[in-house]
């Protein structure tokens, strides 16, 4: 090995972040660039990706939560607890004084909820040293369980003021398709979709140009070093917590928006959902590789698979389990041949 | 500038649960001048640096610098923010980030990265140095030695008063450590005081102008360079006036030739993924054999091949005259093969387990781990290897992290002897340890190899590979390129068959 040289290449150019990001992407593109051509029907509109981000907001939110804590080296799991109690709570509030619960009130609930969880579950994590595992464990089991205690039947919301802001739609000009009459249907998304593409460029710039997000990757990276070279590892792993639970909550709020509904059993699973987008996005459980754009593109190619399942007439739940784990394999698999071939690479 | 004080540190006491690691040390740091810290491993020199850089804080002590009286360093940023900047003997970088990014992370007040600035300035900071890397460039993408010359440019960035570089030369190779002592000479001569730790006399002897040596967490005392003769350090490091180091190899016989018996090990066109040319090569009974040439040139990874560390791609491997195919280091094992790496960190130790499980670790992977040992036997092989090395352990059930880094090459070692193993490679077993351990080390293989084992050593050092090795296999560009013994067997023949000269 010749280490006075510098070793050129594309392929080595690129960063590891970047490398999974694009993998991800490519294979977002062809996955449903097959679906266009052999399923045909929905996929040809517009309206169908639409879709797919209309019922994915939340997730999206969340997921880019879990992508931060997962760059900082860490876990939350309680986040699909959070989304269900914030639901909950949301539900039952707007519904006090004869269904006039003021909404932007219930905004300020959802995303208190979700900053105490950050804030406690940081606390333990980053300054008493306690697996984030299994702190965010029982936080699961807390939020679950607070929400069959404030209401154990499913709770639907009649508020006028909450539903005009639930049914608003966002029209996408140019994107509409003309239905058997001929007559225009425009293409709209839901506010939550605006809020998840926001919640993306802005944590994107975070995690790309701020100190902060900087620090999220050096801890994730390797812990000791971050602190011998002066970054604040627990300020660090502390807030990468406080962040994921607000995105919690900020989801769970989208989430509401979007069912209307408070029940115990919502978002069930929705943490492993937003683990395996995250780690399809191109982040890695072990820490400091990761992107939100990934993260996108993780949850995108997620639902465009389980779309894809129930199109070709697999309507059940165990296909789209089984799909997502052969998925979640072919992912992983591409990773760590790229990531291996690399260093095989730059070995020479 | 000469001889102002920048740094005092007066009477630092530190105590580790069991081990009283630092007791009423004083060190006296002056601006301009590089100050080498010397000691044997477990001295305390690594707990006086941490304790400098807030890695650690201290029980009992003062520290006043640069005028400023009892400055209170509770963390790495509170020393960075002060001017002590550390590049340590562990690349302490995250291999995740760009190399710019590992020069300025941590750093500044601004809550926004400029990225155009940042790469700018640190590529311009790399040419200056002559580092051969890029500002964009993923660290991890980089070899160990440019990693550690990144973590210096780092520390020379950050303009501070003291530079500690904690053993910064132990991955470096020749001209990399050269490059190395321009830069200290440029800092020395701008009056930045420089903490220089290492376990090379040569290295010492050659930039530094003054020594502290520290024994067994006391100070021994503080000398200039001239009035120090090196067998007198080492006396000093040691404790003790120390039998010559050139002697312990008198009673080893020498290389019997070609037509001695027949080869414990043989290889014919052996060759790995690792990216070395095929190559051939023999151990007799009882021979000490090494492999030398830069770092780089493929000594690692020619053993590594031997031992199937690495995927063996091609090549015929007898022992004792019988074809025998090694896949991996468990056939390798099996034959009766074995290896003590070069990274002990990453290849061999398990920190958190005890002396006595590091040490039949091996052993029980070969027996079958439903097939567990006593306890009773488990403790007396320790036991038995623990005293026979002399390893300084409070007790076999000590995690090894706790102990020194030469303490944890004994484990390793002893790991490997427990097997009985025909055929032994160590690969820089002296690397980072005291000179003592050093010493202990090379009498060890000699007394081995008297007793019929089989050994190939490698070593930086090639006074040490001189006064061990009876053959020495000389390799360059990933090439064998040569083979000394006997009268060959000489600083400068080695040398030049490097070189590729006449």
């Amino acid at each position: 090995m010749n280490k006075t040289k510098l070793k050129g290449g594309i392929f080595n150019r690129v960063s590891d972040t970047n490398l999974l990001l694009s993998i991800t992407v490519v294979i977002f593109i062809l996955m449903y660039l097959g679906a266009i051509i052999f399923l045909g029907s929905g996929f040809k509109k517009p309206q169908m990706l639409f879709n797919i981000l209309n019922a994915n907001a939340a997730l999206i939110i969340t997921a880019c939560g879990m992508s931060l804590v997962m760059i900082s080296g860490s876990i939350d799991i309680s986040v699909g607890g959070v989304v269900a109690l914030v639901s909950m709570c949301c539900a039952v509030y707007l519904d006090v004084n004869h269904h006039n619960g003021n909404v932007y009130v219930s905004m300020l609930i959802a995303l208190g909820i979700g900053l105490a969880f950050g804030i406690i579950q940081g606390l333990l994590v980053a300054y008493l040293n306690i697996q984030p595992f299994i702190v965010t464990l029982a936080g699961m089991f807390f939020a679950r369980g607070m929400t069959t205690i404030v209401s154990t039947a499913p709770f639907n919301v009649k508020n006028q003021a909450f539903d005009k802001l639930k049914l608003t739609r966002i029209n996408v000009p140019g994107m509409g398709s003309y239905n058997k009459k001929g007559l225009y249907i425009p293409a709209y998304v839901e506010i939550g979709v605006l809020v998840a593409l926001a919640v993306v460029v802005i944590l994107f710039l975070v995690l790309r140009y701020t100190r902060l997000g900087r620090a999220f990757y050096a801890v994730g990276g390797n812990q000791q070093s971050a602190l011998m070279l002066g970054v604040n590892v627990k300020r660090t792993k502390f807030l990468s917590h406080v962040f994921c639970g607000l995105l919690a909550g900020l989801g769970g709020y989208v989430y509401f928006l979007h069912v209307g509904s408070g029940a115990a059993s919502h978002a069930t699973g929705m943490e492993m959902n937003a683990i395996a987008s995250s780690i399809i996005g191109g982040t890695m459980l072990t820490g400091g590789v990761g992107n939100v754009v990934g993260t996108l593109f993780g949850v995108l190619s997620l639902s465009t698979i389980q779309n894809i399942v129930s199109s070709a007439g697999l309507d059940q739940a165990w296909w789209t389990g089984i799909t997502i784990a052969a998925m979640l394999c072919i992912f992983l698999l591409i990773q760590s041949i790229v990531i291996r071939q690399r260093k095989r690479a730059l070995k020479r | 500038m000469e001889n102002t004080t920048l740094l005092e540190m007066r009477s630092i006491d530190k105590s580790f649960p069991g081990v009283h690691a630092l007791q009423n040390v004083d060190f006296t740091l002056r601006s301009g001048e590089i100050h080498a810290l010397m000691g044997e491993n477990g001295a305390g020199k690594s707990t006086l640096i941490k304790v400098l850089t807030g890695v650690y804080s201290k029980d009992q002590g003062v520290i006043n610098l640069d005028g400023r009286f009892d400055v209170k360093i509770h963390s790495p940023q509170d020393a960075q923010n002060l001017g002590i900047s550390t590049v340590y003997q562990e690349i302490t970088l995250c291999p995740n980030l760009t190399v710019a990014e590992n020069m300025y992370i941590g750093r500044g007040k601004k809550p926004i990265t400029n990225w155009r600035k940042m790469n700018s300035d640190a590529d311009k900071i790399l040419r200056k140095l002559d580092i051969p890397a890029r500002a964009t460039q993923q660290l991890g993408t980089c070899s160990i030695a440019v990693q550690q010359m990144v973590a210096i440019a780092r520390a020379v960035d950050m303009d501070c008063k003291v530079l500690i570089l904690d053993e910064p030369t132990s991955s470096l190779d020749e001209q990399e450590v050269e490059k190395l002592f321009g830069l200290m000479r440029d800092l020395k001569a701008t009056g930045v005081g420089i903490i220089f730790v290492t376990h090379f006399l040569d290295q010492v002897y050659e930039v530094c102008d003054r020594i502290t040596v520290l024994r067994d967490g006391q100070l021994v005392g503080e000398y200039e360079i001239k009035d120090l003769p090196r067998v007198q350090l080492v006396s000093k490091m040691l404790g003790k006036e120390m039998d010559d180091l050139s002697d312990i190899k008198s009673d080893q016989d020498a290389y019997l030739g070609e037509d001695a018996d027949e080869p414990v090990y043989e290889a014919t066109q052996l060759w790995s993924d690792a990216g070395i040319k095929p190559f051939d090569f023999h151990i007799r009974k009882g021979e000490v054999n090494g492999f030398t040439g830069l770092l780089g040139s493929g000594r690692s990874e020619s053993v590594r091949a031997i031992f199937g560390a690495d995927r063996v791609l091609g090549g015929i491997v007898r022992m004792h005259g019988r074809q025998v195919h090694i896949r991996g280091p468990k056939d390798a094992m099996k034959n009766g093969i074995a290896y003590l790496p070069e990274d002990r960190k990453i290849d061999g130790i398990i920190g958190d387990l005890s002396v006595r499980e590091n040490i039949i670790l091996a052993l029980q992977v070969m027996k079958g781990f439903f097939k567990p040992f006593t306890k009773a036997q488990a403790y007396a092989f320790a036991d038995e290897y623990i005293k026979k090395l002399n390893i300084k352990t409070a007790s076999a059930d000590t995690p090894v992290k706790s102990l020194s880094g030469g303490n944890q090459q004994k484990v390793i070692l002893a790991r490997w002897l427990l097997m009985h193993p025909e055929y032994l490679i160590l690969d820089e077993p002296t690397r980072g340890i005291d000179v003592g351990t050093k010493i202990d080390i090379q009498k060890l293989v000699l007394e081995l190899a008297k007793d019929g084992m089989s050994i190939t050593f490698i070593s930086s050092e090639t006074d040490e590979m001189l006064r061990t090795c009876s053959r020495l296999i000389v390799m360059r560009d990933r090439k064998v390129v040569g083979e000394l013994s006997g009268e060959d067997l000489t600083q400068s023949m080695i040398m030049s068959t490097i070189a590729g000269g006449e």
